[in-house]
């Protein structure tokens, strides 16, 4: 994503502190696959993967590597205790059927209704959308983790978005490496800046308008 | 009274590679099991390519990496039309989608894993309401069912489906390893011809029948693995 390993551990961070004791929580590939290390130890928390894992680990030491026990993006991974395997149909049934409590996934616009675009810039990358639209559309909160700009400098957060949607109003929150801002039903509403950027920075580098709570909190 | 004791009467379904090398042919449509490459037959995607099988239409959850699974079947030409929800980790599928040369239908994970497990399980197909409000919807038949809209996913079958498992008997009762599983049950059931390539082949009646993920009724023929001969990603990186 172009940002450096402190500004996406931060972000991953600052999402990890959105995650509760006891949640089914699916992290997507890239600073998403971060929040894992800011997760504590004793939440009973439970990391799900598409490819049919409940209770996903940590990776694995060097050496210890199994290549049947992976992660969706295909790295290799270990369980927790209370763990189960599955088949894809069931992975997904998981999702559809509303028990995944967070969602964190990366995105490449959000719009300022919390519509997401993240599978495909037509003509240029066609990744496929994999199992971002069953998660963006059924997880019951849906973290969007990105820059804040574009490599050009663009915002990310715009009025309305111009690639192939993966949801419409899926996004709750979006964390970027300058402001945390959360999805309302009317508004785009800042939280919080990243250290070390201004409330004016952000503003000037968000395509869309943003709400401004009385107090607006500094993450560092 | 039936009973199946030492010498029980199935008949055995092992055949051998050369043997398995007859259910392939030019404009099969194919549907391979595996997830990133995890899972994915070794053996059998490399007979499709020694017996330069070409013109397959392939139905899998991705296209792996270019030198895994069934990413070798895309770096090597021989997939015409793809059925996947994925084809980020092979960029080889994109370059061939942009060039005209390979037809690629993208399709939501899970709802391509049900359409799969439908194709399996008999049915015409599933209804779901993923993907509403996208492009997804393009072409969708829709029906309205308790007051909420559902598109109409067809069930998929293929002409062969071809498996990895870990362990089976030689009727084909399968068993699978951890994350290795993900879509290979689904993809046993859905095969007009399906064959699992197996590590480990054991007797019928040795296996726990708890243990048995996909019953061998779904399952027509099982060759012997040699195991993956490809490295992983995560190896290549380490330099290993």
């Amino acid at each position: 994503m172009g940002l450096g390993i402190e500004t996406r551990h931060l972000i991953a961070r600052r999402a990890a502190l959105e995650i509760r004791p006891n949640m089914i929580v699916n992290l997507g590939i890239g600073i998403p696959t971060l929040v894992a290390d800011y997760i504590p130890n004793d939440h009973g928390v439970l990391l799900h993967t598409e490819n049919g894992i409940l209770g996903m680990g940590g990776s694995p030491e060097t050496g210890m590597e199994d290549g049947n026990l992976a992660n969706a993006g295909g790295y290799p991974v270990t369980i927790l205790a209370g763990a189960s395997y599955f088949d894809s149909a069931t992975a997904f049934g998981m999702i559809r059927r509303g028990l995944l409590d967070v969602t964190v996934l990366g995105a490449l616009e959000v719009s300022e209704k919390g519509d997401i675009a993240n599978w495909i810039v037509p003509g240029k990358r066609v990744p496929g959308m994999g199992g971002a639209i069953d998660l963006a559309q059924k997880a019951k909160k849906v973290i969007v983790l990105m820059n804040h700009t574009d490599k050009t400098g663009a915002p990310k957060i715009v009025k309305e978005c111009s690639l192939p949607l993966t949801v419409q109003e899926g996004a709750h929150m979006i964390i970027t490496e300058k402001a945390v801002i959360d999805v309302t039903e009317k508004k785009l509403v800042l939280r919080e800046v990243m250290h070390p950027y201004t409330v004016k920075e952000v503003l000037e580098t968000t395509g869309a308008p943003l709400s401004l709570p009385e107090k607006v909190a500094v993450f560092r | 009274m039936l009973s199946h004791t030492e010498a029980h009467p199935l008949k055995t379904k092992q055949i051998t590679m050369d043997e398995a090398a007859r259910y392939f042919s030019d404009g099969m449509s194919l549907m391979v099991g595996g997830f990133g490459g995890v899972g994915a037959p070794p053996g059998l995607v490399q007979l499709i390519l020694d017996q330069e099988i070409k013109d397959i239409t392939m139905i899998s959850n991705d296209t792996g990496f270019p030198w895994i699974g069934p990413g070798k079947l895309i770096t090597e030409k021989r997939v015409t039309s793809l059925i996947a929800s994925h084809i980020g980790s092979n960029p080889e599928a994109g370059k061939q989608m942009h060039e005209g040369t390979l037809a690629v239908e993208f399709v939501p994970q899970g709802t391509l894993a049900e359409q799969i497990r439908a194709g399996g399980m008999g049915l015409g197909g599933v209804l779901v309401d993923v993907g509403l409000g996208t492009v997804v919807e393009t072409g969708k038949e829709k029906v309205r069912l308790k007051e909420k809209e559902y598109m109409i996913a067809p069930a998929l079958t293929a002409d062969v489906s071809i498996v990895y498992a870990c362990k089976a008997d030689t009727y084909g009762n399968l068993m699978f390893d951890k994350s290795a599983r993900n879509t290979n049950p689904l993809v046993a059931m859905a095969g007009t011809i399906t064959i699992a390539e197996v590590d480990e082949i054991v007797p019928v009646g040795t296996l726990d029948p708890e243990c048995i993920v996909t019953s061998g009724v779904f399952v027509d023929y099982i060759v012997q693995s040699k195991g993956v001969d490809w490295k992983w990603v995560w190896e290549l990186k380490q330099g290993t």
